[in-house]
C-alpha cells in the first residue's frame, strides 16, 4: 500500500540552480503551488474587476464609469464617453465567467492548494511527475495571457457568454454579424478564447494524471486510504473529475475553432439569417450538440469548484475545533458519489432546451440523488463542531461562514432541480444568486481559509489575525449584500445578462422589473464596499512575509504531515524517512497530554 | 405566502397555479432546513468555543441526530419528485392538447425581436423559406404558397384569448433566443433549426411581457414583446383587423407590399 520514495521525481538534486530555474521553470511541486497561487489571485482580482464595471452599469446605467470614465473619447467603440457598450458589457459578462472559474476559482483551488499540500500531507518528497506539473502550470500561464490579450484585438474579447452557446458563438466576433469591424480571422475575441480555453483545458489534464499517479503511487509508509486527510480525497475526486469532464470540452472547443477557421458546420444547423443576410456555411449541424458537450463538463466543474473547497473547510475545521471530524469515512464515501453522480445531471442545465417527459425524469431524480451526498457532506462538517473546543482564528472564521453560505447557495439549488418549476426561474438572477453562494461566499472564502491556514507554512510567518478579522468581517456582510437581493430580483422575473439590468428606475425597460430594480444600487455598493474589504487582506499577504509573527514548524498544533516538515519545506519536504501510525484527525485523544497526536508519530 | 414575499409575479395561466404551489412548498422546506441547520450551527458556535468549552470531546456527537436528519431530507426530496415535480412535467409535454382545441402560434426569435405567425383562417401555416427572408418578410413566409395566403405576421406583440388553450411553436431564425413568459410560468428556447412546441392556458386578461431569457447578442436586454390575453370577442376582432390590414381584399392574391407587418409592438 505504502509507496517507496526517497529521491523520486524532482526532489532528488539539490544543487544551486539559477532564479531562472528555481521561480520560473521550477519543478518542484510547492513552488508549482506558489506560481499557481499568485496567478490565480491575479486573476481572480481581476475577474472581480470586471465585474465591479458590470455592477456599476447595472446600479447606473448609461452613466460614464466613476475616474476611469473621463478616458475616454465619445467615439470609442466601446466605452463611447467612458459610458460601457452593449457589447463591452457582454464581454465583460462572458470573461467573469470564463475568468473567475477557468483562472481564478480552479488554478487556486487545485493548481496552487493541491500541489503544494498535497504531496506534502501524503509524505511524499514530490509529485509523481514534475516536470509535467511545470507543463501545466506554463500552460495555464499561456492560456491566462492569450485570454488577457483578446481583450486588445479588433472587436474585443468573447462576448457570448462564459458557455459560448453556438451558433451566436460561431457568428460572434466575425463580419457575418458586424460587417463594419475589421475582425481578425484568428485574431479576435472569440477564436482566441476557445484557443486560450484549450490551453488551459490541457493544463488541467495534465495537472490531473499528475495528482492520480502521485496520490496512489507517493503516499507514505502507513499512509493507507482511510488514513489520508480528506482534503487528499477530494483533490483525487476531483482530478478524476477533471480527466473524464474536460476532455469532451476539448473536444467540443476544437469543433466550434473548426467551425469558425475551416468551414465546418459542427454546431451550425441550415438556413440562418444573420446579419441581414443568409449565413455562408455548410449547415446541418446541432446547436444542442455544442450544450451537451458544454455541460457535460459544466456540471462536473462546479465539484471541481466544491470538493478542494470542502477539503479545506475539512482541515480548518478539524484543526481549529480540536476534535476528530465527525464522520470521516461518510465524508469520504460521500465526495466519491459526488463524483460518480456529478456526471449524469448535466442535463439540468438545459430543462429550457425542451425535453421529454422520460428524459426529464432521470435528469431530475439525478439531480436531487446528487443533493444527498452534498447533505452528508455539509452535515458532517457542522456535525463535527459539536463537542468542540473551537478557536476562532481568521481561517476558522473564514470556514465556518463557509458552512451557512454554501448551505444556501445548495438549498437555492433545490427548486431548480425539478424542471416544472425551474422554467419560472431559469436564467434570472435566482439562479446567478445560486451558483454565486456556492462559489463566492462558499469556494472562495474556503479558499481564503486555505490560505489563512497554510500561509505559516508556505513563508514561515503567520499572517495578522487582525487585519484578517478587519477582511473576514466586511467581506461576510458584503457578500451577503450582493447575492441576497438577487433571489428577489429573480424571483419577480429578472432575467440575467441584461445590459441595462431591466432599465432605470425612472423608466425600466421590463416593467416586472420595477418593484426589485432599486436593489441595483444597493448590490453595487456592496460590491464595491466589498472591494475595499479585500485591501487589507491584500497587503497582508505581502506585509506578512517580512513582518508577520515567526510561526515555527507546527504553529497551529495540527496532526497532518504537512506540519511535519521544516518551515518552509526544503526539496524533498521531509528531512526523515516519514511512517504514518495514525488517522489524520486525532485530536484532543483520551489519555493523551497534549490535545493532538501528529500522524508522523506512531501510537505509542 | 412566501412566494408573495419573494415577489413572485401573479400568474395568469391554468397550469401556473400549481407552479405556484410546488415553488411554496419548496421554499418553505428550504426555510425549515436552514432555520434548523442555522439554529444548530449558531448553538455549536457559542455552546463550544473555546472560552465556553475548554476541553474538546474526542468523540463528539453520538446520538443518531444526523442519519435521522439526513433520511428526512430524502424522504421529503423523492415525495417532491414523485408527486409534484414528475406530473408536472408529464403535463407540459405528454398533454399537448390538440390543434382543434387550441389556438395555434409559431413564434419566430430574431435578432432583436419576435415574429409572431397566425395561420389565419384555414388553419394552415404557410411554407417558410429562409431564403425569402428581407425586411418586408422576416420569417420568409412564401406568400405563393395557398396556406400562406391568409396567414397574418406580427412583430412584437401576440395576442391570445383568455380561456383558451395556446399552443406556440418555438423556434428561431439566427441564433438561440429563449421565449420567457414569466406570467405564464412557461420558457422555451428558441434553437435554429428545430421548433418546439409548448403550450399552456392563459385565464386572466391582460398585458404580460415576454422576456428573451438567452444571451443573443448586443441587443438581448431589450428584446421584448408583449402578451395581450384579450376576452374572446377582443380576440377575434384583432385577427379580423390584422387580416383586413395585412391581406389584399378576397379574390387576388396578396400584393407583395401588402405583406408587410407593422413595425413595433
Amino acid at each position: 500500500m505504502a509507496a517507496a520514495h526517497g529521491s523520486g521525481g524532482g526532489g532528488g538534486a539539490h544543487a544551486r540552480q539559477s532564479v531562472w530555474a528555481s521561480y520560473i521553470f521550477s519543478t518542484d511541486h510547492k513552488v508549482i503551488g506558489v506560481q499557481y497561487g499568485l496567478t490565480a489571485l491575479v486573476f481572480l482580482l481581476f475577474g472581480f474587476f470586471l465585474m465591479l464595471a458590470m455592477r456599476w452599469q447595472l446600479a447606473y446605467p448609461g452613466q460614464p464609469l466613476p475616474v476611469v470614465g473621463k478616458l475616454f473619447s465619445p467615439q470609442h467603440p466601446f466605452l463611447p464617453g467612458g459610458v460601457m457598450s452593449p457589447d463591452l458589457y457582454n464581454s465583460f459578462g462572458a470573461m467573469h465567467g470564463t475568468i473567475m472559474i477557468f483562472l481564478g476559482v480552479v488554478p487556486l483551488a487545485f493548481g496552487a492548494f493541491g500541489n503544494y499540500v498535497v504531496p506534502l500531507q501524503i509524505g511524499a518528497p514530490d509529485m509523481a511527475f514534475p516536470r509535467i506539473n511545470m507543463a501545466s502550470y506554463h500552460a495555464y500561464f499561456w492560456g491566462g495571457v492569450l485570454m488577457l490579450a483578446s481583450f486588445f484585438v479588433p472587436g474585443g474579447s468573447a462576448k457570448s457568454g462564459w458557455t459560448s452557446y453556438s451558433p451566436l458563438a460561431n457568428v460572434a466576433d466575425t463580419q457575418a454579424l458586424a460587417p463594419t469591424v475589421a475582425f481578425h480571422p484568428v485574431f479576435n475575441g472569440q477564436t482566441l478564447w476557445l484557443i486560450a480555453m484549450v490551453l488551459l483545458i490541457t493544463s488541467s489534464l495534465l495537472g490531473s494524471v499528475n495528482f492520480i499517479t502521485t496520490i496512489i503511487q507517493l503516499r507514505a509508509k502507513g499512509m493507507s486510504w482511510m488514513r489520508m486527510p480528506f482534503f487528499v480525497w477530494a483533490q483525487l475526486v476531483t482530478a478524476f473529475l477533471l480527466l473524464l469532464a474536460f476532455p469532451p470540452l476539448e473536444a467540443a472547443g476544437v469543433m466550434q475553432l473548426m467551425d469558425r477557421l475551416a468551414g465546418t458546420s459542427f454546431f451550425v444547423p441550415s438556413g440562418l439569417y444573420v446579419g441581414g443576410k443568409l449565413l455562408e456555411a455548410s449547415g446541418g449541424g446541432s446547436p444542442i450538440l455544442w450544450q451537451h458537450l458544454f455541460w457535460f463538463l459544466g456540471h462536473p466543474e462546479v465539484y471541481v469548484l466544491i470538493l478542494p473547497a470542502m477539503g479545506i473547510v475539512c482541515e480548518v475545521i478539524a484543526v481549529n475545533s480540536r476534535k476528530p471530524i465527525w464522520g470521516y469515512r461518510s465524508l469520504v464515501f460521500a465526495s466519491i458519489a459526488v463524483g460518480f453522480l456529478s456526471f449524469v445531471v448535466w442535463a439540468h442545465h438545459m430543462y429550457l432546451t425542451g425535453m421529454g417527459a422520460r428524459v426529464s425524469t432521470f435528469f431530475q431524480t439525478t439531480t436531487v440523488l446528487i443533493s444527498v451526498p452534498s447533505v452528508i457532506i455539509l452535515t458532517a462538517l457542522l456535525i463535527s463542531l459539536w463537542g468542540g473546543s473551537i478557536r476562532f482564528t481568521t481561517p476558522m472564521l473564514f470556514a465556518a461562514a463557509f458552512i451557512p453560505m454554501f448551505g444556501l447557495g445548495g438549498l437555492t439549488g433545490l427548486p431548480l432541480a425539478f424542471s416544472a418549476i425551474d422554467l419560472a426561474l431559469h436564467d434570472t438572477y435566482y439562479v446567478i444568486g445560486h451558483f454565486h453562494y456556492v462559489v463566492a461566499p462558499g469556494t472562495i472564502f474556503a479558499l481564503f481559509a486555505g490560505i489563512y491556514h497554510w500561509y505559516p507554512k508556505v513563508t514561515g510567518r503567520r499572517m495578522s489575525e487582525f487585519w484578517g478579522k478587519v477582511h473576514f468581517w466586511p467581506s461576510l456582510i458584503c457578500m451577503n449584500g450582493i447575492f441576497l437581493p438577487m433571489f428577489l430580483q429573480g424571483m419577480a422575473g429578472v432575467h440575467r445578462r441584461w445590459y441595462d439590468g431591466g432599465g432605470t428606475f425612472e423608466s425600466p425597460t421590463y416593467e416586472l422589473a420595477k418593484a426589485v430594480i432599486h436593489w441595483n444600487e444597493f448590490m453595487s455598493i456592496s460590491a464595491f464596499v466589498l472591494a475595499a474589504a479585500q485591501l487589507p487582506f491584500i497587503i497582508n499577504v505581502f506585509a506578512s512575509i517580512w513582518r508577520g509573527e515567526r510561526a515555527g514548524d507546527n504553529p497551529w498544533e495540527a496532526t497532518t504531515l504537512e506540519w511535519a516538515t521544516p518551515t518552509p519545506p526544503p526539496h524533498g519536504n521531509f528531512e526523515r524517512p516519514i511512517e504514518v501510525g495514525r488517522g489524520p484527525y486525532e485530536y484532543s485523544v483520551p489519555g493523551h497530554e497534549r490535545d493532538f497526536a501528529p500522524q508522523w508519530e506512531g501510537p505509542r | 405566502m412566501i412566494n408573495r414575499l419573494l415577489g413572485l409575479p401573479m400568474n395568469a395561466s391554468e397550469h401556473g397555479a400549481q407552479i405556484d404551489h410546488m415553488l411554496e412548498l419548496v421554499h418553505w422546506f428550504m426555510l425549515a432546513l436552514f432555520v434548523f441547520w442555522g439554529a444548530f450551527f449558531a448553538y455549536c458556535l457559542i455552546r463550544f468555543n473555546r472560552r465556553a468549552n475548554p476541553k474538546a470531546s474526542y468523540y463528539g456527537m453520538r446520538s443518531h441526530f444526523s442519519t435521522h436528519a439526513e433520511i428526512s431530507v430524502v424522504i421529503v426530496e423523492a415525495f417532491l419528485l414523485i408527486a409534484f415535480a414528475f406530473p408536472l412535467w408529464s403535463a407540459r409535454v405528454n398533454e399537448m392538447p390538440s390543434d382543434r382545441d387550441a389556438v395555434v402560434v409559431r413564434v419566430i426569435a430574431q435578432q432583436f425581436g419576435w415574429n409572431f405567425h397566425y395561420p389565419g383562417k384555414d388553419g394552415k401555416f404557410g411554407r417558410q423559406d429562409p431564403g425569402l427572408i428581407d425586411a418586408q418578410n422576416p420569417i420568409g413566409l412564401d406568400r405563393g404558397d395557398p396556406d400562406a395566403r391568409d396567414d397574418l405576421l406580427t412583430i412584437n406583440e401576440m395576442h391570445l384569448p383568455a380561456g383558451r388553450q395556446a399552443i406556440a411553436h418555438i423556434s428561431s431564425r439566427d441564433v438561440i433566443h429563449n421565449f420567457a413568459l414569466p406570467h405564464m410560468r412557461i420558457a422555451q428556447d428558441a434553437i435554429p433549426g428545430t421548433s418546439v412546441p409548448i403550450w399552456f392556458k392563459p385565464i386572466r386578461e391582460g398585458e404580460y411581457e415576454v422576456v428573451c431569457g438567452q444571451l443573443c447578442g448586443a441587443g438581448h436586454y431589450s428584446m421584448k414583446a408583449w402578451l395581450y390575453v384579450d376576452a374572446a370577442e377582443d380576440y377575434q376582432a384583432w385577427l379580423d383587423g390584422m387580416a383586413a390590414r395585412q391581406l389584399a381584399p378576397a379574390g387576388g392574391g396578396p400584393s407583395p407590399g401588402a405583406s408587410a407587418p407593422p413595425a413595433g409592438g
